[in-house]
């Protein structure tokens, strides 16, 4: 009894933080964008749980939320890697080669277009159409972090060191 | 020169008040193509095959332009044929291109536009999606691969039916219409009312076509095939083969169904009848001893889809009543074998239905008897139509013959279920009567019949005050429901329809383009109720006598109570969060699930959970059963205790303890 | 209400606050100069000053008496030259240090802000004459511009009262105390603005037509979108000066009557959206925002938006789909947002950089605004300048500038692919991004503004201007612009959603060599049905990239169609490797590289490429130092 009463209170404290998101914007259809866009950023991807959670304290079908959350780039249905690199694809970082960046990288970590994570989550590649800061074409982001004029080399060289020090950490 | 006209292809045509171009045209007598334009919904404007060339505005949607005096407009120039040209062979290119095994052939926009646009090759690529087709659900076929994302599914369902089963996924190429997470349909909260196939232009959507057992079945010769006919069946079967849009060719129909094998053809109108005996009993029973009202019809399965989906709290509202259909399974389920001395497993039962949902209630385990179910397979119009064409019998061409008695043997009220307020004329025809003890002259009440979307009536029958109401579309029936809520609205006694229209326009009818076909086929139905000799569902005879011999006498009689009447099951649960407590290793483990709200602090819901899942160790079923909470947050107060054993829900009515009682007795009678 | 703001009060308080200021250092604190370390250079002045004894603040308070007397460490939106970040200045002595690293700085306050000398090597040197260039005056990446929009860009934007002791607001005050919403609409007209989100429709006329709909609730958006890839204007607007967005939108508020704006910035400008949220919350402080401003009945919130990632919701009816929470799916128009927008309410849509030409306008007003420019394009505009040229960034000219001025002088000349100064070896501007065209030598001369972009099958659009050298093939160009408006289709309509992605199948046949005289026909015609066809922008213009390269590198299709050679060399299925007997020296080093053994020959020989056995992977021709190596 106590167990199962403890599984279902780590669920209810997770549903609790998204109760208090759905409070913070009155239960309001909408704002379905900004209230998946919070719960994003709660739990780093929107989980069918979390969709039909919010489709039905919004009282809206859930197929309109995963038609709203499968539209936009930012929304994503599956967990990602601890670093997400995001390459620019734009028109100036495009003239400027980013592709055979994002080739060296998609090499070494033996991803694809179709396969955007490692299998241990540690990385997930995604590419992006310009991050506005053209002038340092190609532009990176890593995480949260910008890189400028990266090359294939360059590239590589910040991914071989994520992986020297996570491994160190184990 | 008249100021309120314009001019199409140079010819004047006069605005009178239509709401956008495409009106105009084609009152002008030009039928230019759409595929997104559907009057009954909202303008989406996307096929981009209604464009015309506006004068001093250029390229325009028709469908999305409102008319205005002294426009000039041209629907036919070079770069628009062109245009439209290219636009369907995109499509075409991006389409599973199988017209001869299609059952839409012959019926497609897609393929009657490309024809009449003399769209002889495609110069693009194929690009195939070979998107795995959806058969989980009882009533449709979903085949991605020929959708043209036209959205009329989306809308008919969002707008008109306000479930929203179904909507746009992705973006760009890889947009596609899903219900949602991309599950299968009969996954999700559809309600089977088969009107998204009714609008989708093309086969993406179609009712599922089940004629093949039915032939099986013919083809036995152990087997006794009989088949019962639903109402609005006679006055839509007749369009295909160049009767008048309407006209009720119940007879021409009996005896092609002979023609084709069946053994015996009988009416489903006859249940009809036998179900305002049990429904109107239940009525007069509820306002005299104050049981829970209004009361609701239940003879729609896609109405009490969606009650039992998206308002379970109305639930004890809606009556116990089965369906005609499955009043007419049980009845012959227990009267054939005796009466046509055949082994009851050598009767097959067939029911010929304009609807779509009905697929979907006769397997529902609850209507069987024996272990089978009590109709066997259920036939919309157009599979019947098919199978008509497929032997080559032309309607028009057969000698009237009328149904097998005595279960071919309805009266007028029975005829008329097959629209909007049908049901509830009929119903009044009997409670009036009965409850002033009076014989009833003037059986017509036209309060409640026609497209008006929400018809009321109010009566005084002696003491007694009746306030009736009648819906037919589920965005009505919500609207209503959400009136009553809000305290709003009151009535005794509502009907609910879930095709705008009634019967006559159900999901599994054959599609039409006339704007009126709703009001002909209803017209064709009250034609032959006036043409009755009995009007009255209590004056059936037949009926009375069926009751003698084999359902206690009465109607609301203790066996009647079994067989004829049902009881239903909260889906609420659907989409709430879930998390898995315990997962047995048994093949196909009873799912057992237990409502959490998570905006109430300590939720009785949670405690009750923990006593399940003790319960479940104690008794060593664990392994047996998947024990799941759903955390919901819906603003209702204390309404979220429930629990769902299997199919069955083990509501919030009674204190936890008593639901936990009835929890463990569910369970045990499952697992034991 | 006794609070009325009192924008000249502010202004004063400012001017006070750092009248005694020695020094200021202003470090670029755009996405870019960020990304290279300019948040850590400033905290290495802080460190610095702090140990040479000097006072300094990063932030000016208001509330003392005495106003202070040391060096101000403030932040500026982007200057435009990213490529050069992190960029310095060093006021009053107008000194521009460059790429700045946090080691730099050491040297900096010891020798400048102390002993007052420059540190050259940290100057910019013009590219032409090598010389080193003391501040932005004797840039030429700056000083051949005209900066309006972009002139307060090195204010702290943190920092509402510099903006007000700039003259921000007056013109908000103005349009609001003293014209009629009537006057309003004129006054814009009379400006002859017009629409920087791409359209070029004057924005005075745009705000008339939504005032003419009467509805007691009316909204204003700012398209902050900016979904161009290879355009950045807006975002550094925004993150730069934030107040001169707010300030256009109360003025476009007042024209129309709205009541409520949104700003809608796109989910890849985090930084953006912050400095908009910031400012907001400090012009409601100020009470700049809110209800009964300047006094009068003029009530007005803004609330500022993050997008989700779709290019389509720049579209103004896919923007409002977007806010309301729904799909970003555009609708056709009419209705037009003017008569149902947001919530079905009459709505104005203006681009950030229109938002931020307008205070200046009502400050200073109409006449003097058309000053600059042409005549039916005044003003100016700016321009993302990016690809092969020496300088990219962001830049400012008068309408009517020559595509020359912008490429040789401002952008310093063309670079080949090893970013060389070349000279010889412009090919091409593709100019509006996915929507637009592109311009070829010839039109060098033309004067850059609305309708002489139109008259040539491009289009100002939202000012991405990129330079292309001649290794550039136009077929690849054209396909990448396809690629990215076929991922960005919202996928409502037939023809943008099915159009596009046959069209890219087309252009691949093209790159590929499949092609024949019917597919470069039928990928015509399918441009023209899209273009046609399509229900908004986003598929109308679609086709653009690929209808201009057809008409002006028409033999470049060609020759992929028919010789089945790539002219730029860039298309891998079309490559031929071979080897100049002429120029090979028979040194092998190619020979050893290729990875398939395609090469044979002896030592000194001249070698020879096997056709069949070659996999075209290039690596010879990185391999040979003699240049022997060619059509791939
Ligand atoms: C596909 C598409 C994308 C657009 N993107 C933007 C954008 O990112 N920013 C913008 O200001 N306008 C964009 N526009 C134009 C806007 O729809 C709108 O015309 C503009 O914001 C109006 O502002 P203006 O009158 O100030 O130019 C886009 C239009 C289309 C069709
Ligand atoms: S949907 Fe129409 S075009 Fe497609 S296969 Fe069926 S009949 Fe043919
Ligand atoms: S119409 Fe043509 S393609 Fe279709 S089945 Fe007949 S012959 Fe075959
Ligand atoms: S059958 Fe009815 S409920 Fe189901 S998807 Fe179609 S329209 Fe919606
Ligand atoms: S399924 Fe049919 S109605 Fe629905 S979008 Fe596709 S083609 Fe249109
Ligand atoms: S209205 Fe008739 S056809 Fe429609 S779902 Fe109900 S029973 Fe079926
Ligand atoms: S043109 Fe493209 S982006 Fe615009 S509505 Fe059509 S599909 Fe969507
Ligand atoms: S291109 Fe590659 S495969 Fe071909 S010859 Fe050169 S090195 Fe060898
Ligand atoms: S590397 Fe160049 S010079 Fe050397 S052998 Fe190869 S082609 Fe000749
Ligand atoms: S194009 Fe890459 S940052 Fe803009
Ligand atoms: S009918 Fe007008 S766009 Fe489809
Ligand atoms: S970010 Fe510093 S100049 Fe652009």
């Amino acid at each position: 009894m106590q167990e199962t009463m403890e599984q279902t209170n780590a669920m209810i404290e997770h549903l609790a933080a998204v109760n208090k998101i759905l409070e913070k914007y009155h239960y309001q259809e909408a704002k379905l964008i900004p209230i998946l866009q919070e719960v994003q950023a709660n739990y780093k991807y929107l989980s069918k749980d979390m969709i039909s959670y919010v489709a039905t304290s919004l009282g809206i079908s859930p197929s309109r939320v995963y038609g709203v959350a499968t539209f936009y780039a930012h929304f994503s249905m599956s967990p990602k890697g601890k670093y997400v690199i995001r390459l620019c694809d734009g028109t100036a970082c495009h003239v400027k080669k980013s592709h055979s960046v994002l080739n060296a990288l998609r090499e070494r970590l033996k991803l694809s277009p179709e396969k955007q994570t490692t299998d241990d989550f540690l990385f997930t590649i995604e590419t992006v159409s310009c991050l506005g800061a053209c002038g340092l074409a190609p532009v990176m982001l890593l995480n949260e972090e910008v890189h400028g004029q990266v090359t294939p080399e360059k590239a590589l060289e910040l991914v071989d060191k994520i992986i020297a020090d996570e491994a160190a950490k184990k | 020169m008249n100021t309120n006209t314009l001019t199409v292809n140079n010819k004047v045509v006069e605005i009178a008040g239509e709401r956008n171009l495409l009106e105009v045209i084609r009152k002008a007598g030009i039928d230019i193509p759409t595929f997104c334009y559907h009057s009954e919904l909202s303008i989406y404007g996307a096929c981009r095959l209604c464009l015309v060339e506006v004068q001093g505005r250029g390229i325009m949607a028709s469908c999305s332009t409102a008319p205005e005096p002294g426009m000039v407009v041209h629907t036919d120039t070079k770069p628009l044929r062109e245009m439209r040209k290219i636009n369907i062979e995109l499509l075409l290119a991006n389409h599973d291109r199988e017209c001869p095994t299609c059952s839409r052939s012959a019926n497609c926009a897609l393929q009657d536009i490309a024809r009449k646009l003399g769209v002889t090759e495609v110069r693009y690529k194929q690009l195939v999606k070979n998107l795995p087709i959806d058969k989980s659900s009882p009533s449709l076929v979903r085949n991605p691969n020929k959708c043209v994302l036209c959205g009329d599914c989306v809308r008919v369902c969002r707008e008109v039916q306000t479930v929203g089963a179904l909507d746009f996924a992705n973006r760009g190429a890889n947009a596609r219409v899903v219900p949602a997470f991309d599950q299968d349909l009969a996954q999700v909260e559809c309600v089977n009312c088969g009107q998204c196939a009714a609008v989708c232009p093309t086969g993406a959507i179609v009712p599922k076509f089940d004629c093949d057992k039915v032939w099986e079945a013919i083809y036995d010769p152990e087997k006794i095939v009989v088949v019962q006919v639903a109402p609005a069946v006679r006055v839509a079967l007749g369009e295909k083969f160049g009767f008048a849009q309407g006209e009720n060719v119940a007879r021409q129909m009996v005896s092609a169904l002979k023609l084709m094998g069946f053994d015996y053809v009988y009416d489903t109108c006859y249940a009809a009848d036998m179900t305002i005996f049990e429904e109107g009993t239940e009525l007069i029973d509820r306002i005299t001893n104050k049981k829970v009202m209004p009361m609701f019809t239940s003879c729609c399965p896609g109405w009490i889809k969606f009650v039992e989906t998206f308002y379970p709290e109305f639930l004890p509202n809606v009556s116990s009543t089965r369906s005609p259909q499955q009043i007419f399974g049980s009845v012959m389920r227990k009267t054939l074998p005796e009466a046509l001395k055949v082994k009851p497993e050598n009767i097959v039962t067939v029911s010929i239905m304009p609807c779509t949902a009905k697929k979907f209630e006769a397997q529902l385990p609850k209507f069987a008897t024996n272990g089978r179910p009590d109709v066997d397979v259920v036939l919309t119009t157009v599979e019947l139509e098919h199978m008509l064409e497929s032997m080559g019998i032309n309607l028009k061409e057969q000698p009237p013959e009328a149904f097998d008695m005595p279960l071919g043997f309805s009266t007028g009220g029975g005829v008329i279920f097959g629209a909007t307020g049908g049901v509830m004329e009929a119903a009044l025809r009997f409670a009036v009567e009965k409850i002033s003890g009076e014989p009833l002259n003037q059986v017509d009440f036209k309060e409640v019949r026609g497209l008006g979307k929400r018809k009321e009536a109010e009566l005084n029958i002696k003491d007694t005050k009746l306030k009736v109401a009648v819906v037919h579309g589920l965005g009505n029936a919500r609207s209503l429901l959400e009136d009553i809520k809000a305290g709003k609205a009151h009535y005794d006694f509502i009907e609910v329809m879930a095709c705008p229209g009634g019967c006559v326009a159900g999901g599994g009818q054959p599609i039409s383009r006339e704007s009126n076909f709703r009001s002909a086929r209803a017209a064709g139905l009250y034609h032959t109720d006036k043409e009755r000799q009995l009007q009255k569902p209590q004056d059936n005879y037949w009926v009375e006598r069926c009751y003698a011999e084999s359902f206690g006498g009465h109607a609301g009689s203790h066996e009647a109570h079994e067989k004829l009447h049902t009881n239903y099951h909260n889906r609420s649960q659907i989409f709430d969060a879930k998390s898995v407590i315990l997962q047995g290793n048994a093949e196909n483990p009873l799912v057992i699930c237990v409502t959490i709200c998570t905006k109430q602090e300590n939720c009785p819901g949670q405690k009750l959970l923990a006593q399940v899942a003790d319960f479940l160790k104690k008794e060593d079923l664990a392994e047996k059963v998947t024990l799941m909470a759903a955390f919901s947050s819906r603003p209702e107060e204390d309404g979220t205790l429930a629990v769902s054993v299997g199919d069955e829900l083990i509501a919030r009515s009674g204190t936890p303890e008593e639901i936990l009682a009835s929890v463990k007795t569910a369970i045990k009678k499952v697992l034991k | 209400m006794s609070n009325v703001v009192n924008l000249q009060e502010i202004a004063a308080k400012y001017k006070n606050a750092v009248k005694d200021l020695k020094q200021r250092i202003i470090i670029c604190a755009g996405t870019g100069c960020v990304a290279n370390g300019s948040l850590r250079v400033r905290d290495a002045f802080m460190k610095e000053l702090a140990k040479a004894g000097l006072a300094a603040e990063m932030e000016l308070k208001f509330e003392q008496e005495k106003s202070f007397d040391g060096t101000y460490v403030s932040k500026s939106g982007c200057q435009g030259f990213c490529q050069r970040g992190p960029l310095v200045h060093i006021e009053p002595q107008h000194i521009l240090y460059t790429k700045v690293k946090e080691t730099d700085v050491p040297e900096i306050v010891e020798k400048t802000l102390i002993r007052g000398e420059l540190v050259d090597r940290l100057l910019y040197k013009n590219i032409q004459t090598g010389e080193s260039c003391r501040g932005n005056a004797e840039v030429p990446f700056y000083n051949r511009q005209k900066r309006v929009v972009l002139a307060n860009c090195m204010i702290e934007p943190a920092c509402i009262e510099e903006y007000i002791a700039k003259g921000g607001y007056e013109g908000a005050r103005k349009a609001i105390t003293e014209m009629t919403p009537e006057e309003v609409c004129q006054n814009a007209i009379d400006s002859g603005l017009r629409g920087r989100g791409g359209g070029g429709f004057p924005t005075g006329l745009k705000w008339k037509f939504t005032l003419a709909s009467k509805n007691a609730k009316k909204y204003v958006i700012c398209n902050g979108d900016e979904g161009d890839p290879g355009a950045f204007m807006d975002r550094s607007v925004m993150e730069g000066n934030p107040h001169a967005v707010i300030e256009g939108m109360m003025i476009a508020a007042r024209g129309i009557g709205a009541d409520e704006g949104y700003v809608y910035v796109r989910a890849e400008y985090p930084l953006a959206v912050e400095r908009m949220r910031n400012a907001v919350a400090d012009a409601e402080k100020t009470g700049i925002l809110g209800e009964k401003l300047f006094g009068t009945d003029f009530s007005f919130k803004v609330t500022v938006m993050e997008g989700a990632g779709a290019f389509v919701c720049g579209e103004e009816t896919a923007l409002i789909a977007s806010i309301e929470g729904k799909r970003g799916m555009p609708r056709p128009k009419p209705p037009f947002p003017a008569q149902r927008g947001l919530w079905g309410k009459p709505t104005v849509i203006n681009n950030v950089e229109t938002l931020a030409s307008l205070p200046g306008i009502f400050r200073d007003g109409a006449a003097n605004y058309r000053s600059v420019g042409t005549e039916k394009s005044p003003g100016t505009k700016t321009f993302a300048l990016t690809g092969h040229v020496a300088n990219t960034g962001l830049i400012e000219v008068p309408f009517g500038t020559t595509l020359r001025e912008i490429v040789y002088n401002i952008g310093g000349g063309v670079t080949d692919n090893s970013g060389k100064v070349t000279n010889d070896d412009f090919k091409a501007v593709q100019i509006g991004g996915p929507s637009g065209g592109c311009l070829t030598p010839d039109m060098l001369d033309l004067p850059m503004d609305f309708d002489t972009l139109k008259a040539v099958g491009a289009m100002v659009g939202s000012g991405g201007l990129v330079v292309m050298n001649k290794q550039t093939c136009m077929i690849k160009i054209a396909r990448f612009f396809m690629q990215f408006t076929q991922n960005e289709s919202c996928g409502k309509c037939v023809p943008c959603r099915e159009g596009t992605k046959q069209m890219l199948a087309l252009l691949d046949d093209i790159i590929e060599g499949r092609a024949t005289r019917q597919t470069l026909d039928l990928l015509e015609r399918t441009a023209r049905a899209v273009q046609m066809g399509s229900l908004c922008g986003l598929g109308k213009t679609a086709p653009n990239p690929v209808l201009s390269t057809l008409r002006y590198f028409r033999d470049e299709y060609e020759a992929h169609v028919f010789r089945k050679t790539c002219p730029a060399g860039e298309c891998k299925a079309l490559a031929k490797p071979e080897i100049d007997p002429a120029k090979c020296k028979g040194c092998t080093a190619c020979a050893r590289k290729c990875p398939v053994g395609a090469i044979t020959g002896t030592v000194k020989q001249p070698h020879k490429i096997d056709p069949d056995k070659c996999i075209k992977c290039g690596a010879c021709k990185a391999a040979c130092k003699f240049g022997a190596i060619f059509g791939i």
